[in-house]
């Protein structure tokens, strides 16, 4: 039964996305030893290309690949004494994998991606890590997505798994009273790896696709957590906008942006898994920042938004996560709901306390409020000082085009 | 595996040996590594104004007074345990008082 080459492609491309992780995550949980899993890995990969054209493509590719590799892992260890004495010791991975046998490996990856985001390891090496072993990403991929130079990520990776061999992290989903502390670790580095997919302007998905996969995994092997559903509820809303974020390489608010264009069935799914977080009834900062994005993917358009509900979500995001960048999406909610001048005491507040010095949505944010209540020449020094202040092409253009209009 | 904690404060606090035995915290904390069976060996050094720090430079014996190093922070006590990983000795090191206002650095042993 042999196939085609397009077909058996596409059939290692699906495999390499959904279980490259899991045949990386159960060749360390035999051999502990994460340069040879990955070695294994790719090395399965690879000879699925051939053999799936000549045998036709596996009825389970992931019990194929994840077995072919467990064979590449024992003959490599064969090859010298260490690795004779090292195999005796690993009892389970010497046994001869039955294929045929209907045993379901068990899904590893909840271990290997608490190890990579184990808080002993520098944050930006978790990162790396979750992306190169979980995901399947290159080292130079992962290099390209941060405009890191290609060596230091490698150094990066390298550095951390040494750690992890080193210092004795264990290879395990964390006991129940360490799971909420290691549990935000985890959510956080979905978080940031979105983040920063979402901020590129370009028509890459990599990176927000890689997130969003991932959080689908956490979700789904911690169903009884609801926080792991509230993240990836926020990324499904947020993603469902991307396409209407920039236009033409100048940032497009919220309120401008082409709702008819948003992406209905993401926001249903981010609803949907929102509502599934919520019936847990534990509340928590990423359900909270999902359920002010729902707001705003549901609503008809800036006028029919619910201000005093987003008010009232910023508050108790306030109150578990506090920051001040929180406070100034609470003062913008406030002015919609309450009026501008509630709006705008709040935010002289946090310009009073310092806290966001530097920022420029800050003084962008001050600008747009006294514009909206009609002081012309305040909101020209604030636009100017944000204009300053701004990090970015898009966001210089878009405080650009606000000055102009005033 | 084996770590030694090396337990750490800018040493404004100093309690003294007795007042040491005395604290509930550090009670529980030597009652905690019994249980566990993890200590191998535990010193308290001297305050740091005690320490005499030599280096030889060309084959010269130069030897100062004070730490290896000038920190807010000095080792005050070396702790040498053995136990399953990472996780278990950062759950010892956080049952340490020093914990509280000082830190208690892990480091592996190497082997």
């Amino acid at each position: 039964m042999t196939a085609d080459a397009a077909t058996v492609r596409a059939a290692v491309d699906a495999a390499y996305r959904d279980e490259w992780g899991q045949v990386v995550a159960v060749l360390i949980g035999l051999t502990r030893d994460w340069d040879l899993a990955e070695d294994c890995a790719q090395e399965a990969f690879a000879t699925a290309l051939t053999a799936w054209r000549r045998d036709g493509v596996p009825d389970r590719p992931g019990a194929w690949l994840t077995t072919t590799a467990r064979r590449r892992a024992t003959d490599r260890l064969r090859r010298d004494a260490a690795g004779r004495a090292k195999l005796r010791q690993l009892a389970v991975l010497a046994r001869e994998p039955d294929e045929s046998a209907a045993e379901e490996i068990p899904d590893e990856r909840l271990r290997l991606i608490f190890t990579c985001c184990h808080p002993a390891l520098p944050f930006e090496a978790r990162v790396a890590l979750t992306l190169r072993t979980l995901a399947g990403l290159s080292t130079a991929e992962i290099a390209r997505a941060f405009l890191t130079a290609e060596t230091t990520m490698a150094q990066r990776i390298v550095r951390a798994k040494r750690k992890i061999a080193d210092a004795g992290i264990p290879y395990r989903v964390p006991p129940a009273e360490l799971l909420p502390e290691r549990l935000a670790s985890v959510l956080a580095v979905l978080y940031l790896i979105f983040n920063e997919g979402y901020g590129e302007h370009d028509a890459s998905r990599a990176l927000t696709a890689e997130a969003i996969h991932l959080a689908r995994v956490l979700a789904r092997l911690l169903p009884d957590e609801p926080e792991p559903r509230g993240l990836l509820a926020l990324m499904l809303l947020h993603e469902a906008r991307r396409a209407t974020r920039v236009d033409d390489g100048v940032l497009v608010p919220l309120e401008r942006q082409d709702r008819s264009r948003w992406d209905r069935a993401l926001i249903d799914e981010g609803v949907a898994v929102l509502d599934d977080a919520l019936a847990l009834r534990r509340g928590g900062p990423y359900q909270v920042q999902a359920a002010i994005a729902a707001c705003h993917a549901t609503a008809p358009g800036p006028e029919g938004t619910d201000w005093p509900q987003i008010a009232a979500l910023y508050a108790e995001l306030a109150r578990l996560a506090p920051s001040p960048v929180v406070e100034l999406n609470r003062a913008v909610a406030v002015a919609m709901a309450d009026g501008i001048p509630a709006g705008l005491a709040l935010v002289d507040e946090l310009t009073a306390s310092g806290r966001l010095d530097g920022y420029h949505l800050l003084p962008a944010t001050r600008a747009d409020l006294l514009r909206r209540d009609g002081h012309t020449a305040e909101a020209r020094a604030a636009y100017e000082e944000a204009l300053r202040l701004a990090p970015s092409e898009p966001d210089r253009r878009y405080l650009t085009g606000r000055l102009n209009a005033l | 595996m084996k770590y030694v904690l090396l337990i750490s404060d800018d040493e404004t606090r100093s309690p003294s040996n007795e007042e040491m035995d005395a604290d509930p915290v550090h009670q529980a904390w030597e009652a905690d590594l019994k249980r566990r069976g993890a200590e191998r060996l535990g010193v308290r050094l001297r305050p740091v104004a005690s320490a005499t720090t030599v280096r030889v430079r060309d084959g010269e014996t130069l030897v100062s007074d004070g730490p290896f190093a000038e920190t807010k922070d000095f080792v005050g006590g070396v702790v040498l345990i053995e136990c399953a990983d990472l996780d278990e000795a950062i759950a010892i090191a956080a049952g340490h008082s020093y914990a509280r206002w000082g830190g208690v650095e892990i480091r592996p042993v190497w082997e």
